[in-house]
């Protein structure tokens, strides 16, 4: 299926992503003609095929439900770009 | 022989009969990285210093007759599989100053069997590539032409141990990326199946279908180290509890009455180089020397593979990366205006074209209203590919493929076209979308000298009859102990 660049542009904002105007054509291209070879799928008869989105056939896993040790908070926060107190710190996200 | 050409067995039995410290051999290793690796591009890090402590523990292992079959062996560890206080950077912008805080479940196993670590191996970026090209880093050279591309996405590891910049290494596998570098560098890669070994700690791409595995010298260092990394882990919840059986035995059996399936599909693509199907046709012949009845299968669905897989793990690698926003580890953009802005702008700068271009076909494809004619259809043709595998499997105990189309292409060959470059992920993919183990050994060379791998598929947790076949044919052909003139 060829895709438009109003929706490349859409799709994009929805990962949170940003496609610059100079490269959006080409994405667009490229994205149109793999979106096309995936199209050879519809070849495929598969009416009450059912999905699969695991390969292994495995039930639940489950576990005791106990207490141990984890990572501590200065470990857990030793990446973050920015931190604070003990917390992650991002910009303000409530308005006036 | 200079240690750093040993194999895993070999530098085993020179550190059991002490005619050989870890010391030695972990210094030899590290010199030949530093000589030979401006070259070649295979590492992103190197642990000298760490490397060096481990090695002197490993000696005391020794001393204390704790030795165990990877005590003392330094390995290369691609550049996704968490590695606790040293940097973790999936080849991504994103996570360029990643310091893990915790050890990928196969880090523990290594470090409790005393293995030493001597790096991170260069990837494409989260793994998403068939050359390595798509690392934010640098490239990597092919060591048998430095012309070309080692493979991706485990190019890094692939070469460091065609160049014996390591004993050995463990890559990861998610459509093909630790067999087809194998196959391009002249080296043993294993994919094990899904559940067979733990991704805890694995920064995932597209869960369903990755996989660690490893990169060897051999096969029986293959079979050594899928001894240690193998088996059920609690903190990975996919992992299966199944017994591991010890693969080093298969190593000994022989292939007489044993059935060998050539998917006929394998062999009718267009674009397969005359000099990859010589060779197999070569190895096919020498199997049958071997004992080994040949046997025509049908794979039917295989020409779909590769849209199957670039629906899939797209879907899948869109969810995943969702995480890398910013706020808890990994790279932030500055001064963001808001919270918006901030996601947008750390993400664009953070990840490279072809994941970026992955993160969109992904989110194309499981937003409402194109779901079903995407995911869904994939994920149904995938249950058709799996059925293909099983009915295969009834008529023949392993299948034997190429790896890739053709060798080893050029740097930048296929870097404008990313269709093109999917499309030569044909033969590989099948396995991680039906979660077979896979093997891809050393089978021969091209006219101009660059290496062929050959493919062997088992069924699920028969990792034991891929090592027995693959053992035989290496002992009696011996392409692997070929090196490149670096």
């Amino acid at each position: 299926m060829k895709i438009t660049k109003n929706e490349i542009i859409h799709v994009a904002n929805l990962a949170r992503l940003e496609i610059d105007e100079a490269s959006l054509d080409k994405v667009t291209e490229q994205i149109s003609r793999i979106l096309e070879y995936v199209d050879t799928l519809n070849q495929i008869d598969t009416k009450n095929i059912q999905g699969t989105s695991h390969a292994i056939t495995l039930t639940n896993a489950f576990r005791e439900d106990i207490v141990k040790e984890d990572l501590t908070n200065n470990q857990a926060l030793f990446n973050a770009p920015e931190k604070e107190n003990g917390a992650f710190v991002v910009p303000k996200i409530v308005g006036r | 022989m200079k240690l750093y050409e040993l194999t895993i067995h070999e530098a085993h039995d020179l550190l059991k009969s002490r005619q050989i410290s870890s010391t030695e051999l972990t210094r030899a290793v590290l010199d030949h990285i530093e000589k030979k690796d401006d070259k070649i591009g295979a590492y992103l890090s190197v642990f000298e210093e760490n490397a060096m402590i481990q090695a002197r523990e490993a000696d005391q292992m020794i001393a204390r007759n704790e030795i165990q079959p990877l005590t003392g062996i330094p390995l290369s560890i691609k550049d996704l599989i968490c590695t606790k206080g040293l940097p973790t950077t999936c080849a991504s912008k994103i996570l360029e100053k990643f310091i893990p805080p915790y050890d990928a479940t196969v880090m523990t196993k290594l470090k409790n069997a005393g293995a030493v670590t001597v790096g991170k191996t260069n990837m494409d970026e989260f793994a998403m590539g068939s050359s390595t090209e798509n690392s934010r880093m640098h490239i990597t050279r092919n060591p048998w032409d430095i012309t070309r591309i080692p493979g991706g996405s485990s190019g890094g590891s692939a070469a460091s141990v065609a160049a014996d910049m390591c004993i050995g290494s463990l890559g990861s596998d998610t459509g093909g990326s630790i067999r087809q570098p194998a196959s391009h560098c002249s080296v043993v890669g294993m994919k094990p199946t899904y559940g067979r070994v733990s991704r805890y700690g694995l920064v995932a791409f597209a869960s369903s279908l990755d996989q660690i595995g490893p990169i060897t010298k051999d096969v029986t260092d293959c079979a050594l180290l899928m001894n240690v990394i193998s088996g059920y882990d609690p903190q990975d919840s996919t992992s299966v509890p199944k017994d591991v059986p010890d693969f080093q035995k298969s190593l000994e059996e022989g292939l007489k009455g044993l059935k060998i399936g050539l998917p006929k599909e394998y062999y009718i693509t267009e674009g397969l180089d005359p000099d990859v199907s010589a060779a197999i046709d070569n190895a096919v012949n020498t199997m049958k020397d071997l004992g080994a009845e040949f046997v025509e299968v049908s794979l039917p669905h295989t020409k779909y593979a590769v849209a199957v897989y670039y629906v899939i793990a797209p879907c899948e690698a869109s969810s995943n990366l969702a995480r890398y926003d910013g706020v808890r580890y990994g790279f932030r953009d500055k001064d963001p205006k808001d919270l918006l802005q901030m996601y947008r702008s750390t993400k664009s700068k953070g990840f490279g074209p072809e994941v970026q271009r992955r993160i969109i076909i992904g989110t194309y494809a499981l937003s409402a209203g194109y779901y079903d004619a995407y995911y869904g259809k994939a994920s149904q043709v995938r249950t058709l590919m799996i059925e293909d595998f099983k009915s295969a499997f009834q008529k023949c105990d392993v299948l034997l493929s190429p790896v890739t189309p053709s060798p080893a292409f050029t740097i930048g060959e296929k870097t404008d076209d990313p269709l093109n470059m999917y499309l030569s992920d044909i033969f590989t993919l099948s396995a991680n979308l039906a979660g077979v183990p896979g093997i891809s050994i050393p089978c021969g060379f091209s006219k101009n000298n660059l290496p062929i791998g050959l493919q062997l598929m088992g069924s699920h947790f028969n990792e034991e009859m891929l090592i027995k076949v693959a053992y035989n044919f290496e002992q009696a052909t011996m392409f692997h102990k070929k090196k490149p003139t670096l």
